[in-house]
């Protein structure tokens, strides 16, 4: 009864609120890498996916590619013997991807790509994969996870999902949302007239914490995706916020204010054994894991302004990290906690942007400009994006900065207002 | 007695419910004092109201119809225009002891959504605090925060956000007697 209630739950929700994310690229590095992908060979009817498509906006949205359009090329060979390098090199392409599909029956496909260097007409990859009609978008994402391996020396982070929030403008149904990393497929998985905000994805990304802020205030549940099935976590009096889940998935690190003010306090979700972490009259809030498991890093009021502070789980001590500009908050880590990524304002009445920190310099760089009230940064587990909300042309969107600053892309809803982006984890 | 006091609650309520809804049109003084008007004499016009005329005085009292206060960015301070308003509303949980009332904290919408909906928790706290030293006992007394969540004013400018930055006053129920 409850499995067909959630059924039919979820039919509805998918019936009406498809707000679907659109991708807009604003700046790419100057010293992009030219690749082309051909068209992959296929002969039957249409398939359900795009994939040489998908994996050139993949790249393209990466930042580093620049990307030769099917179009300007003099030839899209299939296989190795087709492939006249000096055509490419005429076409001043640094790379070369090649790729064929066939159907071997009762919808699987077999898929086979080839990665080239041009310049020395070399094959860098090659890999024959087996598919589904309905993962072929899951064997493009990976297409471009390896190629961008391949050609950057960094994981590709193109087969994670976000999570988000979407919103009417007047702010009567919020949904909490999942979808590809570009924005497709998305799946609506809670839906509700009370605010959500802060997801955190648990690292195996199976489950989602989040806020629900209802009548008599906010609350914390952990809602596993597959199963829709929801689990209040804490519900004290007074606030009940900010939820992380720690590296190794059993604990929650989360904002309680039941003392009277807000606090940092971390449980253990198998054991409901609950651990006070700050103690102080200030405001402590927006915990976040180090990825030792034993520091948390939190945003603070106690000098006056929000600045971002780590304490140690076993000892207490607590340090501040921030000491540029007027407010620093919601702090997130980036390439194994070199990097520190947050919300900075570098005096007041100037904007909120995003900022990053490399710890071990203690530079600070404004990594965002061009959009206004940037909040909530989420970075991907590659460590290279930041996906933000802010406000662009009065409307709510979530937008993509790299650490470094030298990319950018927009990420609108084609419909109402979307904020709150959580990058998903890594799934093997 | 308490029959009394609960007409008081509802006249009190059902003004605090035309004002908040008027906010957002942007006058909120000028707007205020109109309903004020219509919903008195509605109001004088019950007949277990008639009876009871000392008390009727009371709910007339003007800064009772006030059920939002304003705050400075970024600030949990109560502004010392405000102070009457408070003043007004203590007298009044004072002399009703079994009326309750909730704060609900608000912001606008710079800064994270997690510092400020710590910061409205501070702004609905600051008032019950101000509120028990004049003398209302705390368990007439609830808070909750919203923080930036459900903003009266739409739009991302001074004149927005200075609505939105706010504690309302929300009468909610009788206490029962005990």
């Amino acid at each position: 009864m409850i499995l067909r209630y959630w059924c039919f739950l979820f039919i509805f929700i998918s019936a009406f609120a498809k707000a679907e994310l659109t991708i807009e690229i604003t700046q790419g590095i100057a010293s992009a890498i030219p690749i082309a992908v051909v068209p992959m060979k296929w002969q039957g009817k249409p398939l359900p996916e795009n994939v040489d498509e998908i994996i050139r906006s993949d790249l393209e949205r990466s930042g580093h590619f620049g990307i030769l359009s099917p179009d300007d090329m003099l030839s899209h060979p299939s296989t190795q013997e087709d492939v006249y390098f000096r055509d490419w090199r005429l076409l001043k392409q640094d790379y070369l991807v090649i790729s064929s599909i066939k159907s071997v029956g009762n919808d699987q496909y077999k898929l086979r790509y080839q990665l080239f260097d041009v310049l020395n007409e070399r094959e860098l990859l090659a890999q024959t994969l087996s598919a589904k009609g309905s993962q072929l978008r899951d064997m493009a994402h990976r297409m471009s996870d390896a190629i961008y391996e391949q050609l950057t020396g960094i994981r590709g982070a193109f087969s994670t999902k976000i999570a988000y929030v979407t919103t009417n403008r007047k702010r009567t149904r919020f949904n909490l949302a999942i979808a590809d990393s570009d924005g497709a497929r998305e799946k609506v998985i809670m839906t509700s007239k009370y605010s959500i905000f802060s997801p955190s994805w648990s690292p195996d990304g199976k489950r989602i914490a989040y806020v629900l802020l209802e009548d008599t205030g906010s609350k914390v549940y952990v809602q596993n995706i597959a199963t829709g099935k929801k689990q209040l976590v804490s519900a004290n009096k007074g606030i009940n916020s900010a939820p992380a889940f720690s590296p190794d998935g059993n604990k929650l690190a989360l904002v309680l204010s039941k003392d009277g003010n807000p606090e940092i306090y971390v449980v253990d979700l198998n054991t409901r054994h609950w651990v006070r972490v700050t103690n102080h009259y200030a405001i402590d809030t927006e915990p976040n894991w180090m990825p030792d498991g034993e520091h948390l890093l939190f945003t603070s009021g106690r000098s006056g302004n929000p600045q971002i502070y780590r304490v140690s789980l076993s000892s207490g001590y607590i340090e501040r990290i921030t000491f540029e500009g007027n407010y620093n908050a919601r702090a997130r880590l980036a390439q194994d906690g070199r990097f520190l990524v947050m919300v900075h304002q570098s005096a007041k009445g100037e904007p909120f942007h995003i900022a990053s920190m490399d710890l071990t310099r203690g530079l600070l760089q404004i990594l965002t400009s061009d959009t206004f009230l940037d909040e909530s940064p989420s970075v991907s587990p590659n460590g290279v994006m930041v996906m933000y909300a802010a406000k662009y042309n009065k409307r709510s969107i979530l937008a993509a900065v790299s650490v470094d600053g030298d990319v950018r892309f927009l990420v609108p809803s084609k419909s109402g207002d979307v904020r709150e982006p959580a990058w998903g984890p890594y799934i093997d | 007695m308490q029959k009394i006091a609960f007409n008081k609650l509802f006249a009190v309520s059902v003004l605090a419910l035309a004002i908040t809804g008027c906010a957002s049109d942007g006058g909120v003084t000028e707007d205020a004092a109109m309903v004020d008007e219509s919903q008195t004499q509605e109001v004088a016009q019950s007949p277990e109201m008639d009876a009871v005329n000392a008390e009727e005085a009371e709910v007339a009292n003007p800064m009772l119809d006030q059920t939002t206060i304003y705050f400075g960015y970024d600030r949990a301070e109560i502004l010392p225009e405000f102070k009457d308003v408070l003043n007004a509303h203590a007298e009044f949980l004072v002399a009703n002891p079994q009326t309750s009332i909730v704060f609900e904290g608000h912001c606008d919408e710079r800064g994270t959504i997690e510092y400020n909906l710590a910061l409205g928790e501070r702004r609905a706290n600051t008032v019950k605090s101000y509120l028990i030293v004049q003398g209302v006992s705390a368990n007439q007394l609830e808070s909750v925060s919203f923080g930036e969540e459900r903003p009266v004013s739409f739009g991302s400018d001074e004149l927005n956000w200075s609505k939105n930055r706010r504690a309302e006053i929300k009468y909610s129920s009788v206490v029962a007697n005990n």
